[in-house]
């Protein structure tokens, strides 16, 4: 049988380059100076869904919620196999804590007919991996995490090796399912090329809009409205329309969006600064090295 | 959803596999310990599984002033599902203010869970945690006597302090390794309050086909001296250097990342923010250049020695011995040092 994957993805900073020109005077962090990437698991929670659904057909799902932008994301799911992208994307977002975001990502995921859910293990800006256990919650369906091999899907019941820090545990559950993937799973592919050169000008309705802004400043709201809708619909019939959803679509109750949805708030941002309180520079020679050890003996530091 | 309680209990969320309580549980109980004597409430551990009873007195040895037990057939191997359930049940019935578990692979799968159907807040792998006040700024209230979660975020460059002062319980998980263990006293007395859940085949939503448990290789956590290659050291055959400087100082060899994806040692040996956080008497950073995520797993040793060949490197900002010069020529000078000492 064939199966449809969702699979939730992220655009994040990527918190691997970051560096001084990055952080604000007062400690925070400059997302715009930080190169937005694809977050890593996500890559392989998408090549799992590629893999399930080579073997088995079916269709894929990607969605993300984020800023307009992170339609890059969605763009970049299409170059490598993905079938329909959506973008989730409202400023009542903001601030959203991962309840919030499990919440809204529920709204969406309910509108989609699905039979396994596929997360990354964690996003590499919060590093939390909540979000997909609290989405399988919201769905009230069954979770694998920390999925480092997918073994069988048979009918109704999906397999798969997780990782249990000290080993591994191989379960079984009934579809659907919810699994969040680490970076041992697999290796994700590269875009094909010619999924590339269609997919390429794939857009959601913001982006369609900002363009026809752009090329036709002059003109008036209402024909910048009409060519935008123009647009669209051309777009559409190509299947090159990237969905757009903002929280009215997705039937979202707002009271558990955003910041007031959100129980977790932020009391306070400190940039590290690590410093030993004292430190002795040390000649690559015999006698200085033979020195330190001394004085490590002597402090009882080496027993 | 639970309202703030304030004569709400500190918990503790007692993982344990195969009647073997984590290490974690036991690390959390000396800070669980002290948060609850701030706020002049009790300390409870949940403990949860089947036949488990006589791990209760141990958590009380440990710190706690109660042990709420729940025995089930249905809890004798943990899954997220059935173990979520139990729990929320009894966080509802009990309302505690404060709820703390490991962020070990089992804390990380089930409390996401839990606070998705209590829908409360929940604060991943904090490193350390303390009680403060805070104001809010929309309308100026005083909120007195927060749980402050404090973690490392974006990749370690920042640390983040995180409070709930609305819905409750105000929940966190707690990395491995950051908080020293207590020493068990015997003479501890405490109280045992058994618990039953209300479970059903149903809520097992998880068959468990096989499992294959691998002991750790190493025993990073407990080492007194940790030495550590980077990048820097070259190869998987020069660091054989590392294991030499480890073994005649009877130190555990580790390693970062890079190292460890360059296949120079096994990911068990990984130090840092994706693998585990150690506090060593000495810490050798041998070819180690210093990534903060690097750094978040070892800053709090109490010596740290670094040798690279880069003055630029990170690591010295936090080195209290600075070894400029090629690992190559300093670690066979340490090595000969050392065997000249003893």
């Amino acid at each position: 049988m064939a199966y449809n994957c969702v699979v939730l993805i992220k655009q994040v900073p990527d918190t691997k380059r970051i560096t001084g020109a990055a952080m604000n005077d007062d400690g925070t962090v400059n997302r715009a100076a930080l190169p937005a990437i694809f977050n890593p698991e996500d890559l392989n929670a998408l090549e799992l869904a590629l893999q399930i659904k080579d073997k088995f057909g079916g269709s894929i799902t990607v969605i993300t919620m984020g800023p307009p932008a992170a339609s890059a994301v969605l763009r970049d799911s299409l170059f490598r196999g993905a079938d329909d992208a959506i973008l989730i994307t409202d400023i009542r977002c903001a601030a959203s804590d991962t309840l919030a975001t499990s919440y809204i990502l529920s709204c969406a995921v309910k509108k989609v007919d699905y039979d396994i859910v596929v997360c990354g293990r964690q996003a590499i800006d919060g590093d939390t991996a909540q979000v997909g256990p609290q989405l399988a919650e919201k769905l009230g369906i069954p979770q694998i995490t920390y999925v480092e091999e997918l073994i069988e899907l048979n009918g109704k019941t999906i397999t798969a090796r997780r990782n249990i820090g000290a080993g591994w545990q191989q379960v079984k559950t009934a579809l659907p399912a919810l699994l969040t993937v680490t970076s041992d799973a697999n290796e994700p592919r590269v875009a094909a090329a010619k999924k590339m050169m269609k997919y390429k000008k794939a857009h959601t309705p913001i982006e369609v809009e900002q363009k026809t802004q752009a090329e036709n400043s002059a003109a008036d709201e209402a024909d910048i409205k009409a060519l935008v809708a123009h647009k669209c619909s051309e777009l559409e019939e190509k299947g090159l329309l990237i969905k757009q959803w903002d929280l009215d679509f997705v039937g979202a109750d707002l009271n558990w969006c955003g910041r007031g949805g959100s129980p977790t708030k932020v009391h306070r941002i400190q940039s590290v600064v690590l410093a030993a309180k004292e430190s002795k520079d040390v000649e690559p020679n015999d006698k200085a090295i033979s020195d330190m050890i001394h004085e490590l003996i002597e402090d009882k530091t080496i027993a | 959803m639970i309202g703030v309680n304030r004569e709400g209990e500190v918990w503790v969320f007692a993982e344990q596999h195969n009647g073997q309580l984590e290490d974690t549980p036991i690390e959390l109980m000396s800070k669980a310990r002290w948060l609850a004597d701030t706020l002049g409430v009790k300390l409870a551990a949940a403990l949860l599984g089947d036949n488990v009873k006589d791990l209760a007195a141990k958590l009380i040895h440990y710190g706690a002033d109660k042990v709420y037990l729940i025995e089930h057939p249905l809890l004798e191997h943990y899954q997220a599902n059935s173990y979520a359930k139990a729990i929320f049940d009894l966080v509802h019935k009990y309302e505690p203010q404060i709820v703390l578990y490991g962020a070990t692979i089992t804390g990380r799968d089930l409390a996401p869970r839990i606070a998705s159907a209590a829908k409360a807040g929940l604060t991943a792998d904090c490193t350390d945690l303390q009680i403060g006040d805070h104001t809010t700024i929309k309308d100026g209230q005083l909120h007195k006597n927060l749980l402050f979660q404090i973690r490392p975020a974006f990749g370690g460059n920042i640390i983040a302090t995180i409070i709930n002062y609305d819905r409750w319980p105000q929940m966190a998980t707690v990395r491995e390794g950051v908080m020293p263990m207590p020493e068990p006293d015997a003479a501890r007395r405490g109280e045992i309050i058994e618990e039953k859940a209300e479970l059903s085949q149903q809520d097992l939503t998880l068959e468990i086909l096989q499992e294959h448990k691998r002991p750790k290789k190493v025993n990073l956590k407990a080492a007194r001296i940790i030495v550590a290659g980077g990048a820097g050291v070259g190869s998987k055959d020069n660091f054989k250097l590392i294991w030499d400087l480890a073994n005649c100082l009877g130190a555990a060899p580790a390693a970062t990342r890079a190292a460890v994806d360059l296949g120079f040692i096994d990911g068990d040996h990984q130090v840092g923010q994706t693998g585990t956080t150690v506090r060593p008497n000495l810490y050798i950073a041998v070819g180690i250049s210093g990534a903060i995520q690097h750094q978040a797993g070892m800053s709090q040793s109490q010596k740290i020695v670094a040798i690279n060949n880069d003055t630029e490197a990170p690591i010295f900002q936090i080195a209290h011995y600075k070894i400029v010069g090629d690992l190559n020529v300093v670690v066979p000078k340490m090595i000969k040092a050392i065997k000249e000492k003893s």
